[in-house]
């Protein structure tokens, strides 16, 4: 498909993407109150460092840290492995594939377009973390808030293409939900999602660099609360940029390979 | 515009009997079939024509509708559509091509048909002055004006496939295959989407390739059909041929204004169906006229017509006498 086809069709693209998210917004509400789990870690961790900081973090660090997860929990996410699963076994992948454009930027714009009303839930929070940590729950300066931003595409980039990848999964078995599961528990245990990654031993956070997950959650979230320096925010960036490309090309082999598997079943 | 020559399509499809010994056996050894969905079919169709492709259940049809279009890569052949090769799926391939499954939908289900127009319009990158006069004209003639402003979900089957044609003709593909467009559809709602297709086909001289159950359907649209069965190609030709070949009989219906003795009628020709003052029957092509002549002499007609055999009848006979063909070639020769 060409890009000049992608690009002139994306604002509309975009916009039904929008209106279907509208369509659907009981459904994210439910979705919203399934991502509520930093919440309840937010309260047992602030019980923890109530004697004595844990680490670096103390009861103030922990409400910035877990409030700032479930905001980016908001955006950085992807349920394309679902959709594609889904879409193969009922035979439907077939209409997107008659359409000239790819179905995965179709995907992608699908999962982009919910980011106004998914906004709508992640800002109010991190003006809650500030009103009750006050301003050192998000970046000091401009050049950082720039850097979680970046982040945050790329935290989103991580989970849509892992999602992909593993979505095509099923063109090879019968299903790759389970796959999926694999890795969500992965992903609760290594992304930041339960816990920030530093109170690890530090042999575990050397696994955990080497790993994506922290790249989803973790690294957009630090960026946003730990006012880390110039040097060690590129770092992350561009370890974290490193996933995406690495992932998009895993994504893209895997989708091309595996259409090519595609039968089209059920009529 | 269409060339296929020698196009195959198998599957290697999982099997196991059921019940849990099977299930867990089949942990440790799959055993797997090959399907030949497709098994070397060759057919030419030019611009602007109109084929039915018929075929029993499971016959190779559909496959070979999503190997043309692109959706299915072929095991073995050639296919080209307008000079691309389907498999490779160019932009401009299909730019030029659609789709359309009675059973899958395109439509967005929450949001009203106007929102897939739109979509369609951007994805197809369809000029706005163009899709105008497409989207007002497609209106028009399908009558669904009121019918695209609400969501998807509200509609019944029938203002759905109305919607889904148009849809799927916002960009004027050149090639239409159709898969069952007019499956559960009422017969008014069949006619309707038979009219507008046979008007589409007429006014942007595109090709189509209709796959239905519903022979009225092949009937009114399609002067050449091409039967598959088993995956291989058992008759390519006109529709009026392969009637007057499989049933060269013709059927001579009366209409009788009074009750007439069954062996009256059975001295004319094989009585197919005697009731409520109507009996039909099947005579020999040649004995028609002395048939007619006979009936309107002897017997209280009011009203007379000859016909060909239905084609259900005609398609049953043609599937019937390819499978006896099978069973007689895989039966063991006597020494």
């Amino acid at each position: 498909m060409s890009a000049r086809t992608t690009l002139r069709a994306f604002p509309t693209l975009l916009r039904v993407g929008f209106a279907e998210a509208v369509a659907y917004r009981a459904e994210m509400l439910i979705w919203v109150l399934s991502t509520t789990m930093p919440l309840v870690n937010m309260v047992l961790w602030m019980a923890v460092s109530r004697e004595a900081p844990v680490g670096r973090f103390g009861e103030a660090d922990f409400i910035s840290y877990f409030l700032a997860t479930f905001a980016v929990r908001q955006l950085a996410t992807s349920w394309a492995a679902w959709l594609i699963n889904w879409e193969v076994k009922q035979g439907t992948l077939a209409m997107r594939l008659l359409r000239p454009i790819s179905p995965l930027w179709a995907y992608a714009v699908e999962s982009i377009a919910a980011f106004p009303m998914r906004l709508m839930v992640a800002v109010p929070v991190i003006l809650l973390s500030v009103a009750l940590v006050g301003q050192k729950a998000v970046p000091q300066h401009a050049w950082q808030w720039g850097f979680f931003v970046l982040a945050v595409i790329g935290g989103w980039a991580v989970a849509f293409l892992a999602n992909v990848a593993i979505g095509a999964l099923c063109f090879f078995l019968e299903s790759s939900q389970k796959v999926l599961e694999v890795w969500l528990v992965l992903f609760f245990v290594c992304s930041g999602y339960m816990y920030p990654v530093e109170l690890l031993p530090p042999t575990l956070r050397t696994l955990i660099d080497w790993l994506p997950f922290r790249y989803q959650i973790g690294v957009p979230v630090e960026l946003l609360t730990a006012n880390y320096g110039w040097e060690e925010s590129l770092r992350l960036l561009a370890a974290q940029w490193a996933w995406v490309a690495v992932l998009g090309a895993l994504a893209a082999v895997t989708w091309k390979q595996g259409v090519r598997r595609f039968a089209a079943f059920g009529g | 515009m269409i060339s296929v020559r020698g196009l195959r399509k198998h599957y290697q499809v999982h099997q196991r009997p059921p019940g849990l010994k099977a299930a867990l056996r089949s942990l440790v050894h799959r055993s797997y079939t090959t399907v030949k969905a497709v098994d070397g079919i060759s057919f030419d169709i030019r611009p602007g024509e109109r084929v039915g492709f018929l075929g029993p259940n499971g016959a190779g049809k559909t496959t070979t509708l999503k190997v043309l279009s692109g959706l299915l890569h072929p095991s073995d052949g050639e296919v080209t559509v307008d000079g691309h090769v389907p498999q490779k799926r160019e932009e401009a391939f299909l730019k030029k091509i659609m789709l359309v499954m009675g059973q899958k939908q395109q439509l967005l289900w929450d949001l009203p048909p106007a929102e897939t127009f739109e979509l369609n319009r951007a994805i197809y990158d369809v000029p706005q002055a163009q899709y105008k006069k497409t989207i007002s004209d497609l209106i028009e003639l399908l009558e669904i004006g009121d019918l695209i402003v609400k969501p998807t979900r509200q509609l019944s089957l029938g203002e759905r496939m109305k919607c889904e044609l148009a849809a799927a003709l916002i960009h004027q593909p050149r090639v239409l295959f159709l898969d069952e467009p007019t499956i559960g559809l009422d017969v008014a709602m069949q006619a309707t989407m038979r009219t507008f297709i046979k008007e589409y086909n007429e006014k942007y001289g595109a090709t189509l390739i209709l796959t239905s159950h519903y022979m009225d359907d092949v009937a009114a649209l399609c002067p050449r059909v091409i039967v598959i069965d088993k995956g291989l190609l058992s008759y390519d030709g006109g529709l009026d041929a392969l009637v007057q070949r499989v049933r060269p009989e013709k059927r001579v219906v009366l209409r009788l204004s009074e009750e007439v003795d069954a062996a009256r009628l059975s001295s004319l020709g094989r009585v197919v169906t005697h009731e409520s003052g109507t009996a039909v029957l099947q005579v020999q092509q040649e004995a028609v006229n002395a048939t007619v002549t006979r009936a309107l002499s002897t017997l209280p007609v009011m009203d007379l017509t000859v016909e060909n055999a239905p084609l259900e009848e005609v398609m049953s006979e043609l599937f019937a006498e390819s499978k006896a063909r099978r069973t007689a070639a895989s039966e063991p020769v006597p020494a």
